[in-house]
């Protein structure tokens, strides 16, 4: 439960505090472990379940503890705690799936891949639905915040980044929370490719609940409570591979039937150790994963006050109301003092290859590697990741550039992406990443349209790729347009996002299919 | 914007300086609160003067207030109404009573000012009263078109937006903007000048002057038409800090009001307060006058500096809430005239601020809109409070360093939409030539977006 609700600030915070802390529990979710080649995590996770069952599919996966939650809710109606009842296992579903996922996975099928993954799955819920409440709620401290002259809180954006993944998003919402209210843990038991994976290794676990069949008396209570529907009571037998190791049973067993005790022990053996299998083992067998949980945190808090913290401000959520003056009753011209220009919205340019941020090495990588979970999507301060509505990398992030840009002083995404799609990068590596290059399209530009100076890309570029230089070529006075050398690029977007023209910006960004250092 | 005359301080400062001075500082924050008239009887410094207001006659008899109501900072809606009226007429009705029934007898507007509904939401106002029991003044303001006829067409549609025959003041609007030439043009060479005086004979015009801005060669060349054109009165910006410290290329005060003292021309007084700068000051230079007159605001200095010569007819204030009004007709409910100690005291105080970089914007909104949508006074502006207020660090090895950044950040970005801030700047300069005070916009604008860009990347 701490988990879950840590694990979904990750996707709400927005101040980079809680990544510090707690930035590893998205690292440590299987899937991403396995894309990054964290090898520890995956065999930790491995044995984990090998000792004691499917502890992950209950304590570490957000999606899963997000259905017990809906399932709680329900459970809280009238007869609703004992909803549950002894149902087969869905083999040839989970197996067939599972295939699907592997085969997927290997040929590259990125969007099927992202849609099945758990946490990626919760990734997604908790970026499109739960966000966008965390900041408007934060949205309106900051509002009171203004108004008692203080710094505490300051406003962000809140805009919808995607509308396939919104939809993807809440299709899943859906789905989940209508298995989850009917029948708990289906979800986990017959779809999610991990809860198979784990499941299969579940069977052999060395600690698990076992019925007592002396003291079974067969009153269906723990099947009627078990959320997994795996206790099959009639016949004493409990089917690992679904058991998520959420303890219900235990805790709700009147006759002392049920324990969580090493599997292939004598049974003689352990029925000294009986008193054990009370519900406190349940307690104090998740205080200590807790414990685990809590060194880890403080060793993240020492990481935290070496590393010195950005605190970059955020814009003002911003919509122009101010209209420009209807037509006076008489013709006097004159220019009148105060107001606002209109400002037109910035629209996105077609762009041949997709850019993503520097730390992703290349398209391909990036691609292979991203779980689509909208965590870095989630963290970007300056409104440049979005998921991405192209076939090929549905879901997966991409950048623009009309509300912000990549800013030098940020390398968010890279630290928090949990798969290694988006390797970590430190500021003086990003100044060096090549991720595209600057193209300059000289009819929007303002300096043509206009007929004024400008170079307001060349003030702003940060590698000083962009030089001014005058129109006409025979005369040092004329007007000057702007060029871009493209090997001192590193394709940040300063020049696309601050460029006057509008709608489309006279100078945008090419991604390129590999990054370099340059 | 709407800042001319700033509630002087901000809450906490205001502690502070309750702190230094005396509690009996506290009736100021009562009577800053916004009840409104009714409730100030119950304070210490009494109820708001009605008919203790301090006149100043005119060479040609007209009892003029001292305090001259500037109708180019008028209470503006959240967003224009469904005509595309941006000025808050009900609020305007308001402070036009209040000002009439304590005294207030003089009001300026121009055609161009509060993106050009002021002069309609001023008549709209006044059309109740009298139209003898005031003085309306307003301005040629042909500064982008200034043919003949379209000088001539807006001097008539002055009329019709404030529902008169008469103009009791009017006056060619910001000579010294674009310097001598652009004079001639908009006045000599279409021979205006002819015009407005022919106007004057026939009764329609009772006072012809102008309103200066800019160096003392146009200065001295337009007052020596003198002579031909009988100037009635000149309007020019003058207060403690311009009076011998002017800044940009304008000239300093005392120099012009001596050289109309000369001609027995009357002054008309802008700029009082220089937008508020003079009541949001530095703050141990609040401090220093409140100590000195814990019971008088500190705009209040300003309001006596500007009222105190004798050749001054009236001073304008753009006053945009109740507060400001109440506070200035108390201010000149009688003028407490200045003494040669404390003028000396206010030439000390002007020393002092002049050692702050703030940069002399006073809101005017003269350059808005900027054509690429940025919030010029808004950005400028956020950057002097933060002068101000100890909030522009010089390195990050400052003492205060991390809670200035966050303020003047998350401040700049709460003042000015980030698409509107000086990131956007492009340099096109179309601001410079309508800036009163001479600033160089673009270079301001690209001086605060490296500042900016320093705090945002921490490498200040």
């Amino acid at each position: 439960m701490i988990c879950f609700a840590l694990i979904t600030l990750l996707f709400l915070d927005f101040t980079g505090t809680i990544h510090a802390w707690f930035g590893w529990l998205a690292k440590i979710q299987f899937l991403p472990a396995l894309l990054a080649l964290n090898v520890g995590v995956v065999i930790a996770l491995l044995a984990l379940t090998l000792l004691f069952g499917r502890v992950y599919c209950s304590v570490i996966c957000p999606l899963g503890v997000f259905q017990d939650v809906i399932s709680w809710i329900h459970g809280r109606r009238k007869k609703g705690r004992t909803r549950f009842t002894y149902s087969p296992a869905l083999t040839w579903l989970r197996y067939g799936v599972f295939a699907l996922f592997v085969i997927l996975l290997i040929a590259g099928v990125h969007a099927a891949v992202a849609l099945l993954a758990p946490y990626s799955a919760y990734g997604r819920i908790a970026n499109a639905f739960f966000a966008p409440i965390y900041q408007w709620g934060n949205n309106l401290l900051a509002l009171l915040a203004e108004r008692a002259d203080s710094y505490a809180f300051y406003s962000v954006d809140v805009w919808i980044k995607g509308g396939a993944t919104l939809a993807v998003a809440t299709v899943t919402l859906i789905v989940v929370v209508v298995l989850a209210w009917k029948n708990g843990r289906t979800y986990c038991n017959t779809i999610c490719p991990v809860g198979t994976l784990l499941g299969t290794v579940a069977r052999f676990s060395l600690w698990r609940p076992v019925i007592d069949t002396d003291k079974c008396k067969n009153c269906n209570l723990c099947a009627r409570m078990c959320k997994a529907s795996c206790i099959d009571s009639k016949n004493h037998s409990i089917d690992y591979s679904r058991c998520v190791a959420c303890m219900n049973c235990l805790d709700n067993c009147k006759h002392d039937a049920l324990h969580f005790r090493f599997a292939y022990g004598a049974k003689k053996a352990n029925t000294q150790s009986t008193p054990d299998g009370d519900p406190t083992a349940r307690r104090s067998f998740l205080s200590a994963i807790g414990l685990l949980a809590s060194g880890a945190a403080l060793k993240a808090q020492e990481e935290l006050t070496k590393k010195r913290q950005y605190q970059v401000n955020r814009t003002q959520s911003y919509t122009d109301t101010r209209t420009m003056l209807p037509d006076p009753k008489t013709k006097v011209i004159q220019k009148v003092d105060g107001g606002f220009a209109t400002i037109i919205n910035k629209e996105i340019p077609d762009r041949a290859t997709p850019i993503i941020p520097p730390g992703a090495r290349g398209i391909l990588h990036f691609t292979q590697h991203c779980t689509a979970c909208q965590l870095c999507v989630s963290v970007c301060e300056n409104h440049v990741l979005r998921p991405s509505t192209n076939l090929d990398r549905l879901m997966q992030p991409e950048m623009s550039y009309e509300r912000g840009y990549c800013r030098p002083e940020c390398v968010k995404c890279s630290e928090v992406c949990p798969t290694g799609a988006i390797k970590p990068i430190t500021r003086a590596d990003k100044s060096a990443i090549q991720i595209g290059h600057a193209v300059v399209i000289p009819h929007n530009c303002i300096v043509n349209v206009d007929n004024v100076e400008c170079g307001n890309c060349e003030r702003h570029c940060p590698t000083k790729a962009i030089t001014m230089v005058p129109k006409d070529p025979n005369d040092p006075k004329s007007l000057k347009l702007p060029i871009v050398n493209e090997e001192k690029c590193i394709g940040c977007g300063a020049c696309e996002n601050l460029c006057p023209a509008r709608p489309f910006s006279a100078i945008y960004v090419e991604g390129h299919e590999r990054h370099r250092e340059i | 914007m709407d800042k001319q005359h700033i509630q002087p301080i901000n809450r906490r400062d205001f502690l502070k300086i309750v702190g230094v001075s005396s509690a009996a500082t506290a009736p100021l924050l009562s009577g800053c609160s916004s009840k409104g008239a009714t409730d100030v009887a119950s304070i210490p410094q009494g109820e708001v003067p009605t008919d203790k207001m301090t006149y100043r006659t005119s060479p040609k008899g007209e009892r003029i207030s001292l305090l001259g109501y500037g109708c180019m900072r008028w209470p503006t809606l959240e967003e224009p109404d469904a005509n595309g009226n941006v000025i808050d007429q009900e609020e305007v009705n308001r402070l036009v009573d209040y000002a009439i029934a304590h005294g207030v007898n003089y009001f300026d507007t121009s055609p161009v000012y509060v993106r050009g509904q002021s002069e309609r939401a001023t008549g709209i106002a006044l059309a109740k009263y009298p139209r003898e029991s005031y003085y309306l003044a307003t301005k040629l303001s042909n500064f982008s078109e200034w043919s003949r006829e379209n000088s001539i067409a807006m001097y008539k549609q002055s009329f019709e937006n404030l529902q008169t025959d008469y103009f009791d003041y009017y006056l060619l609007h910001s000579i010294g903007n674009g310097g001598i030439e652009t004079f001639r043009a908009r006045y000599i060479d279409n021979h205006m000048i002819e015009y407005l005086m022919a106007e004057r004979e026939a009764g329609r015009i009772r006072n012809l002057g102008w309103s200066f801005h800019g160096t003392k060669e146009v200065f001295d060349e337009v007052l020596a038409m003198h002579d031909t054109v009988h100037w009635d009165f000149v309007q020019i910006q003058m207060n403690y800090v311009d009076w011998r410290h002017a800044t940009g290329r304008n000239v300093n005060a005392d120099y012009l009001y001596a050289e109309l003292q000369k001609r027995n021309i009357p002054a008309i007084i802008m700029e009082p307060i220089l937008g508020g700068r003079l009541a949001n000051v530095p703050e141990h230079v609040a401090i220093r006058l409140k100590q000195r007159k814990p019971q008088s605001s500190i705009g209040s200095w300003a309001f006596r500096f500007a009222g105190n010569p004798e050749g001054v007819l009236t001073v304008l204030s753009g006053m945009t809430y109740m507060e400001h009004l109440q506070d200035n007709i108390r201010t000149y409910s009688p003028l407490e005239s200045l003494n040669e100690e404390e003028l000396a005291f206010l030439e000390e105080t002007a020393q002092l601020m002049m050692r702050y970089p703030t940069i002399p914007c006073n809101d005017c909104q003269y350059c808005m809109p900027c054509p690429y949508g940025i919030d010029i006074p808004g950005v400028l502006l956020h950057y002097n409070k933060c002068v101000n207020e100890g909030n522009v660090p010089k390195s990050s090895q400052d003492e205060n360093y991390r809670e200035a950044r966050r303020a003047y950040l998350i401040g700049y970005d709460r003042s000015v939409p980030r698409l509107r801030q000086a990131s956007h700047c492009t340099g096109c300069a179309e601001c410079n030539k309508h800036c009163p005070q001479s600033i160089d916009i673009p270079q301001e604008m690209r001086r605060i977006d490296s500042f900016v860009e320093q705090l945002r990347q921490e490498t200040l």
